[in-house]
């Protein structure tokens, strides 16, 4: 059975960086998003990132890194490999791959 | 938005807009790709748009919220073309699409499948253009009202990014929550439609109403797997093209099931398709994976590129050829008609408590006509805006500390670790297996019990310790919290509706009957888990 190798950046700011390596079965036609969802319902549901829209590209919300290009999760087609997986390295860190992605003016502080 | 926007023209000083995921980025509206029912076309009426919205309400619809609707609805549709929102043209006027249930050409809408994201756009731009008076803050998740006295004062709520609970002061409140699509596992709108509205009007002490009334949408896309697309792209296909509706031995069943003829047309309501598509499926003759085949293969393809031009493009993206390929549809949540009740300038039961946009009940029945979600929402955002303001110059109560204390704690509390992720996903299992479309009373105790059960593992206390940022466990947990109340909602009301009407379909009472033609109003006790209906 065909599995995907996900690399996943862990932690929030000033923690040491580490990658958790997740396996997971590889279905065809996924998304990393979908990927990502099924991992917090299935093995960790502390794993941060950020979606709204699932699947429609109308919240553009889930930019991360992926191999160390600039992605939306649920565009990025998942496939049966290792793929690594990092926040938006130009943006302050959440926790894993959330980022602060919020026009200054729409933020609390 | 435009209930922000409408307040400070009509005079409100300080405006907070406050928004669970990015501002005006999460929710259904953006994620609109369809069309928009209003009277502005030439010759046509808000009159006539209302007969439509009432009939295709089947005898619930609150005549005179519809009005409002209809009325105020075409007079925003306007002015949101004043803000450039950019609805398509056709010669003088606005290009208009006739949808099923209008008795015209009424629809408008933005290219290519750019409705909503479009309408948020030129709102997000209008609250910029009011500058300072509204303070917009995205990443704001309200988890209960506060009261004091019967009145809502305020709200507490969770900052998302930063995991800080917030207090929140205001002399009028406005929820603009939206639906409660997340509660099924196929749905057509964001992750963060958990109807957090309706579980707030009722811990509050609010009535809901209709509640049994989830609109599905007939034709989401089912199969291959689409990437970067809405599910609910295939609508505004039929509504251009037509198209047609198979079953798996590839032959038209609509007539089948009680419908007309398409011809090539698009003329089947959604309560009918969704079952035409379901019994379909049960009888044996579905798509491969449990849906009905839709077709454009008979459509030319420079006509598929002039109607969709780019989305043509993302489509082969995918692999789709639509002059060659099928596609796999079937139902999925998409609307609910039921909400908190409202008067007609949107005021709740409870004096500070306002509602507007999807989360208001009554205004399209037992089922809403295509194209009235957008209308609405701006419709019944303008009317709440103004109501607010003027309740505003009244001055706001004393905000009592205490009234809030309850809230916090539970924000501050720290539970065991659990996952509350996958108890979300068995409460949408749930949902959708036994308060789908068709329900019977077997099923929906079946749900009742399982309800029960998820409450029990749920727990009082969010899972591991607060104030961590963007800590989805804990968020999952709240929104389970709410999602829990509203499924108990949908459950006790759809269990005493014993007929089928509209959305709500018994296939234990397959008559609609006359002595049901009221509304349901729901209320939750204090200290209850479970709303009761009330007279």
């Amino acid at each position: 059975m065909p599995t995907t190798t996900l690399h996943i950046r862990r932690g929030g700011p000033g923690e040491a960086p580490r990658h958790d390596v997740f396996e997971l079965r590889f279905e065809p036609g996924e998304s990393v998003l979908d990927a990502l969802r099924r991992l917090r319902i299935g093995t960790d549901p502390t794993l941060a990132f950020r979606y709204a829209c699932l699947n429609a590209n109308a919240c553009k919300e889930c930019m991360m890194l992926l191999d160390g290009r600039v992605v939306y999760a649920c565009t990025a087609r998942l496939e049966a490999r290792d793929m690594r997986l990092d926040p938006l390295p130009n943006k302050t860190l959440l926790r894993d791959l959330a980022t602060v992605i919020a026009p200054p003016d729409e933020r609390l502080d | 938005m435009y209930a922000a926007i409408e307040a400070v023209r009509q005079g409100a000083a300080s405006v907070l807009l406050l928004d669970r995921s990015l501002i005006g980025r999460g929710g259904a509206t953006v994620m609109a790709q369809m069309t928009v029912a209003a009277a502005v076309g030439p010759g046509d009426d808000w009159r006539h748009h209302l007969a439509d919205t009432l009939a295709a309400g089947r005898g619930l619809c609150d005549p005179a919220l519809a009005a409002l609707l209809c009325e105020v609805g075409a007079e925003c549709i306007l002015e949101m073309d004043r803000w450039k929102v950019g609805w398509a043209r056709a010669g003088n006027g606005f290009a208009q699409v006739q949808a099923p249930g209008h008795d015209r050409a009424r629809c408008v809408y933005v290219d290519f499948l750019s409705t909503g994201p479009a309408v948020s756009k030129a709102l997000r731009a209008q609250v910029q253009r009011v500058g300072d008076a509204i303070r917009r803050i995205g990443e704001v998740l309200v988890t209960d009202l506060v009261v004091q006295d019967g009145r809502v004062t305020g709200a507490v709520a969770l900052h998302v990014a930063s995991g800080v609970a917030l207090t929140i002061a205001a002399a009028a409140t406005i929820i603009a929550t939206g639906g409660l699509t997340r509660l099924y596992a196929r749905n057509s709108a964001s992750a963060n439609m958990s109807g957090d509205g309706y579980a707030l009007a009722l811990r509050a002490g609010a009535t809901l109403l209709d509640m049994e009334f989830v609109q599905f949408f007939p034709i989401g896309h089912l199969a291959p797997r689409l990437i970067g697309m809405d599910p609910i792209m295939w609508d505004p296909f039929r509504y251009k093209l037509g198209g047609r509706l198979l079953n798996g031995a590839m032959q038209e069943f609509v007539e089948r099931w009680g419908g007309d003829a398409e011809n090539g047309t698009y003329s089947t309501t959604r309560d009918l398709a969704t079952y035409a598509i379901t019994k379909e499926v049960e009888a044996g003759r579905g798509s491969p994976n449990g849906g009905a085949w839709l077709s454009f293969t008979h459509v030319p393809a420079a006509t598929l590129r002039a109607a969709f031009g780019p989305v043509i493009d993302r489509l082969a993206a995918n692999g789709i050829d639509l002059t060659r390929d099928c596609i796999e549809v079937s139902p999925i949540a998409h609307y609910h008609m039921g909400g908190v009740r409202v008067d007609t300038a949107m005021r709740t039961d409870l004096p500070g408590l306002l509602c507007a946009g999807e989360a208001v009940g009554g205004a399209n029945g037992a089922n809403r006509l295509s194209g009235n979600a957008i209308t609405e929402a701006l419709a019944f955002g303008r009317i709440a805006g103004a109501e607010a303001a003027r309740q505003a110059a009244e001055g706001a109560p004393d905000f009592s500390a205490a009234a809030a204390r309850e809230a916090l704690a539970l924000l501050a509390g720290e539970g065991p670790a659990q996952n509350p992720a996958a108890l979300v996903a068995r409460l949408q299992r749930l949902m959708s297996t036994d308060v789908g479309p068709f329900r019977t009373a077997g099923g929906l105790a079946r749900a009742a019990a399982e309800l029960a059960v998820l409450r029990a593992e749920l727990g009082t206390t969010p899972p591991g310790a607060p104030g961590l940022a963007h800590d989805l466990a804990r968020l999952d947990w709240l929104d389970l919290r709410q999602m829990l109340l509203v499924a108990e909602a949908v459950v006790v009301a759809a269990t005493a509706r014993v007929e089928s009407r509209g959305a709500h379909q018994r296939e234990d009472f397959p008559e609609m009957s006359p002595a049901w033609e009221r509304n349901l109003p729901l209320r939750l006790r204090a200290g209850a888990n479970v709303p009761e209906l009330v007279s």
